[in-house]
């Protein structure tokens, strides 16, 4: 059990203020999922929660204890760190057991626990290597491995996949939601930049930008109803188009939120007119760069699709399928 | 990749430097300690790189005189051997009687020199001197002669000079300065750079500007301070722990700084981690820095250990000249004075003196290999 909860958390280097006011409740079991662009703070906001960093002004509780001043090893955390940060003159079997030997548990004990660990991630043969004698996928699993080892309450996933080709980034990807289905009790809070992760492995996804919470929901929450347009192009791939001008004062908003898979297109006629600058055909799907007075606009066909570039195309929003947001980026009802 | 490297004009360019500073360095050394095994006649004549090949020698000889004379036939006759209790291994190549013709006569010629004489002179050194009267001279007559001598190896010159002219002791003492001088440093820098790259501590930077303006101070500086103090503390002077303070004192400056910046360049990631995993600050530094930093102990331990076994300023003024407590450098140095012409003793002295540096340097320079980090991080 470990619910985390974080009030008004500021975090400030000098006059540099990278966390503002973060209010966040996280319960027990749950994975949760940072993301937003570089230097949004999503990775500060994990140091602080591990530990690594010290909180300038807030509350940070861990199962209804503050733990601000409580140093890492204390909180019952642990921390997969983006280089995974294995010892590099200590064989996996020594990397998985070092916190063990660091509680003092007789070596007998250690011996068992760093076993069954080994068994679980499939590094049994790799216990007596270095870690320079394994593969990025092995060291991963073994990063995973001393934070399963611990028992941890809580593990702290920093970036663990972007170092990963993009073949065993995906295969990871399920380990790790296979890893957390394996341990229902274990609260998981993962860093990332990628909204595919994010979307894919998250109960609940936190979106960051320069410091501040923008959103926290479940992936589709954030894809059905973003709370301002920073979140309504974040989340979804390729980004919502955001469309201001006449097309949104139709619907009487500021900022006209419309998916790319939300337009239904015709030669003939349509809410908004352009010409096709670019295609994509992907064979599932088909992706149209149109170009129209009121910017750039990017369409998602099924299949095939019937324009090539420099025809006159004519497209018009799915009814209930479009987002509207006022002057502030906020949406509006 | 083995022939792109190959074929770089820079590469071919550092390899060739590298031998000509390999070459340099180990000619000398390599001629140091072969004349320290030759014979100390024939360091005398000839070249190092002479030492394999026979040599020429030109040498005299005196016969013997007339109380040797023994009459056979009629005729008196000497004879005898010039190299005897030499060894055995010399030979004659030639002879004469003149003293600017000493290769007159081939060995075993009979030659007569005038008042029915007749001298013959073989190889191997032995003569026979006929008279048709009796030999008058108390004294025998000088042969000059040409003799090849088969090189000779010894270590005769090293056993004079360990136990005869002191370098023994000295070579013990110079142990007994340099080891502990050597090891004391490193034990307080390394913790002193773990504190000083990656503890919070108040006062930090300014600590670090400290040991920073302290490398640019002359050590001369601080000699008399330190004799005074050492000689009111009594237990100081001329002593061996006070040797090893002074010279830890004066290489801490460097041995922090030095293995700080290394210290501070270990990857971020590994300390957090280790933290994390509740090692306490002496935990991580035992467990963690001190076996990555290998590399840098074992360049700062080569450093130290080289200044400290060839300072000579340091030794005299903190441990003072008396011949018990000589250091090497100090005997070698008062060898040089009284010794100067000696050079089996000169050759054989110097070669103890550097063997030591050499095998520290040659047991600890695989720890410069890079690539320790290998596996820890991203990309390793």
């Amino acid at each position: 059990m470990a619910d985390i909860k974080l009030t008004n958390l500021n975090k400030a280097y000098g006059a540099v203020h990278i966390l503002k006011d973060v209010n966040l409740d996280i319960t027990s079991g749950e994975f949760i999922v940072f993301v937003g662009p570089s230097g949004c703070g999503k990775s500060t906001l994990l140091r602080t929660i591990c530990g690594l960093e010290n909180i300038t002004s807030g509350v940070l509780e861990i199962d209804n204890a503050v733990v601000n001043d409580v140093p890492p090893s204390k909180r019952g955390i642990a921390m997969v760190f983006q280089s995974y940060a294995l010892y590099p003159h200590m064989s996996v079997y020594e990397n998985i057991g070092f916190a063990l030997e660091n509680q003092g548990l007789p070596r007998a004990e250690i011996r068992q626990k760093v076993e069954k660990v080994a068994d679980m991630l499939q590094l049994t043969p790799y216990l007596t290597r270095l870690p320079k004698a394994l593969s990025g996928g092995q060291r991963q699993r073994v990063a995973i491995g001393r934070a399963i080892v611990r028992g941890a309450k809580v593990f702290l996933f920093d970036e663990p996949l972007s170092n990963l080709d993009a073949a065993l980034r995906v295969q990871t990807r399920m380990e790790i939601a296979k890893l957390k289905r394996g341990m229902p009790n274990t609260t998981m809070i993962y860093v990332t930049h990628d909204q595919v992760e994010a979307m894919t492995l998250a109960d609940r996804i936190v979106v960051l930008q320069a410091g501040r919470v923008e959103q926290v929901g479940t992936p589709m929450e954030l894809y059905e109803s973003p709370a301002n347009t920073f979140v309504a192009g974040f989340i979804g791939s390729p980004k919502m188009n955001l469309i201001t001008g006449a097309p949104a004062a139709a619907h009487k908003a500021h900022t006209l939120g419309v998916r790319p898979e939300h337009f239904e297109v015709s030669k003939t006629a349509g809410a908004i007119s352009g010409t096709v600058e670019y295609t994509e055909v992907l064979g599932s799907d088909s992706f149209l760069y149109v170009t129209t007075p009121h910017g750039l606009i990017t369409v998602r066909e099924e299949g095939r699709t019937g324009f090539v570039p420099g025809d006159a195309i004519h497209m018009s929003p799915v009814a209930q399928m479009t987002h509207r947001f006022g002057e502030d980026g906020k949406r509006l009802p | 990749m083995l022939d792109r490297i190959r074929l770089e004009p820079s590469r071919f360019v550092l390899h060739l430097a590298v031998f000509i500073i390999v070459a340099l360095w180990t000619l000398p050394t390599a001629g140091l300690l072969v004349s320290s095994l030759r014979d100390k006649d024939q360091i005398a004549v000839s070249g190092w790189w002479t030492a394999l090949s026979t040599s020429e020698q030109r040498s005299q000889a005196r016969t013997k005189g007339k109380a040797d004379q023994v009459e056979t036939d009629g005729k008196f006759v000497i004879a005898g051997n010039f190299f005897e209790g030499a060894g055995g291994h010399t030979s004659l190549s030639a002879w004469g009687t003149i003293v600017n013709k000493p290769d007159a006569n081939a060995p075993g010629a009979t030659v007569e020199i005038g008042e029915g004489q007749t001298l013959t002179v073989n190889a191997d050194g032995s003569y026979v001197w006929t008279n048709a009267n009796a030999f008058e001279d108390d004294r025998g007559r000088r042969i000059f002669y040409v003799s090849s001598v088969p090189p000779r190896f010894t270590t005769e010159n090293y056993e004079n000079v360990l136990f005869s002219q002191g370098i023994g002791r000295a070579f013990v003492n110079s142990l007994t300065v340099t080891i502990p001088a050597t090891i004391i440093p490193i034990l307080i820098a390394a913790f002193a750079a773990y504190a000083l790259a990656w503890m919070k501590i108040p006062g930090r930077g300014f600590i670090i500007a400290v040991i920073v303006g302290l490398l640019v101070v002359p050590l001369q500086m601080s000699l008399i301070p330190l004799l005074k103090i050492y000689n009111a503390s009594g237990f100081l002077s001329k002593t061996y722990l006070g040797i090893w303070l002074a010279h830890t004192g004066f290489g801490l400056p460097f041995a922090i700084y030095l293995l700080r910046s290394y210290i501070a360049g270990l990857p971020k990631d590994l300390i957090e981690s280790a933290q994390v995993d509740g090692a306490n600050d002496f935990k991580i530094f035992r467990r963690i820095i001190l076996p990555l930093s290998f590399p840098a102990l074992a360049s700062f331990a080569i450093f130290q250990f080289l200044w400290v076994w060839n300072d000579l300023l340091v030794a005299m003024v903190f441990l003072g000249s008396e011949s018990d407590k000589v250091v090497l450098t100090f005997q070698l140095n008062s060898l040089l004075g009284s010794r100067g012409g000696n050079w089996e003793i000169l050759t054989a002295s110097a070669f103890i003196t550097i063997i030591v540096p050499l095998l520290v340097f040659f047991s600890l320079q695989r720890y410069f290999v890079r690539g320790l980090l290998a596996g820890s991080v991203k990309g390793g």
